[in-house]
């Protein structure tokens, strides 16, 4: 699991989003960052370097400079 | 049709229908009516960047509709580390505890990485899944994966949409005689209904596939069809066939050839 227990500042960051690299503000949570995609935080996933990082986790979790998020949504398969 | 449980979880159908690949949703639809399926397979993915733009997830919503049971899948996963992130994912996405497990090791054929599956299963029931193993027809593998706490193996009939039918019968016989008392589901590889109906023969529990439907010039019609020979071969099963042999047996009880009589002496 990611830490929760990350430094936080003013600072521009530079994160990974789904492949595409974005800005965030150093010290931002996982769940501001979501909630300014315009998206409903109920219908996807998420994961940050590679680990899932639960829904009610995503408050705790603080973006650091390189971080890889990845959202993910129900697709239909096999 | 009688019920049957698996995982705790009261089922009629023996037919379990995967959800993709169909023309639109509302064939999809269609097919999952004609099906009598109460387990339906889906997957998860990584969204674009660009995630504001995409639309509204219909295909999930119509599925959701439908209330039947969610079987989420780890499908593209190459480890177990992450098959067990995809898994807890999509736990959260689907609101349930099964996963059909795929961990593959090979591009050409799909076929299951079994060290990985099995590492993926231990930590995944430790979770508290309720796992759906997508393995092969090998028995030491799947006694690892009973092992681990598998109630349920889902052996592949052939690779992946290839349709190829049954291609090991004899090894899937031997895995139904050694985990008898498991349920037992044949995935992947089914082409034509009496594939279905050969596995059920053989006294699987279930048949799970989406191809052989979603790819058909009429899902729903080979949706139905599939519904109907699945509960056949489970009849047959029951019923006992008859052993093959390489020999004529008459089936009409003659007294030899009808007009020559044999005398004694």
């Amino acid at each position: 699991m990611p830490s929760s227990n990350r430094a936080a500042s003013n600072d521009c960051i530079t994160v990974d989003f789904n492949g595409q690299p974005m800005n965030a503000r150093a010290g931002e949570s996982l769940a501001e960052f979501i909630d300014r995609l315009g998206k409903d935080p109920n219908q996807l996933a998420t994961a940050v370097n590679a680990e899932f990082v639960p829904r009610d986790m995503r408050k705790t979790l603080l973006l650091q400079q390189g971080d890889a998020i990845m959202t993910f949504e129900p697709i239909t398969g096999g | 049709m009688s019920t049957f449980s698996v995982y705790g979880v009261s089922l009629s159908s023996r037919f379990f229908l995967g959800t993709a690949g169909y023309p639109s949703p509302a064939i999809l639809k269609e097919a999952i009516a004609a099906s009598g399926a109460e387990v339906l397979t889906m997957g998860i993915k990584r969204q674009a960047a660009n995630v504001a733009a995409a639309g509204h997830n219909q295909w999930w919503s119509l599925i959701r509709e439908t209330g039947r049971h969610i079987l989420p899948n780890t499908a593209g996963c190459r480890t177990a580390k992450e098959a067990v992130a995809l898994a807890q994912m999509a736990r959260e996405l689907f609101e349930t505890n099964w996963i059909k497990l795929e961990v593959v090791g090979d591009d050409y054929s799909l076929q299951p990485d079994s060290f990985e599956l099995v590492a993926a299963a231990e930590q995944l029931v430790g979770l508290g899944f309720n796992v759906f193993p997508y393995c092969t027809e090998d028995l030491i593998a799947a006694q690892r994966l009973v092992d681990a706490g598998c109630q349920v193996l889902m052996p592949w009939a052939a690779p992946i949409g290839s349709g190829q039918g049954i291609t090991n019968r004899r090894a899937l016989a031997r895995m139904r005689e050694k985990f008898h008392n498991l349920f037992l589901v044949v995935d992947a590889g089914i082409g034509a209904p009496s594939h279905a109906a050969e596995a059920m023969e053989i006294g699987f529990d279930a048949v799970l596939l989406n191809s052989a439907v979603a790819q058909s010039r009429a899902p729903v019609e080979m949706s139905a069809a599939f519904s109907k020979v699945i509960e056949a071969g489970r009849m047959a099963h029951l019923a006992g066939v008859i052993p093959a042999q390489d020999f004529a047996t008459p089936s009409t009880p003659v007294t030899g050839q009808p007009f020559l009589i044999h005398k004694a002496g």
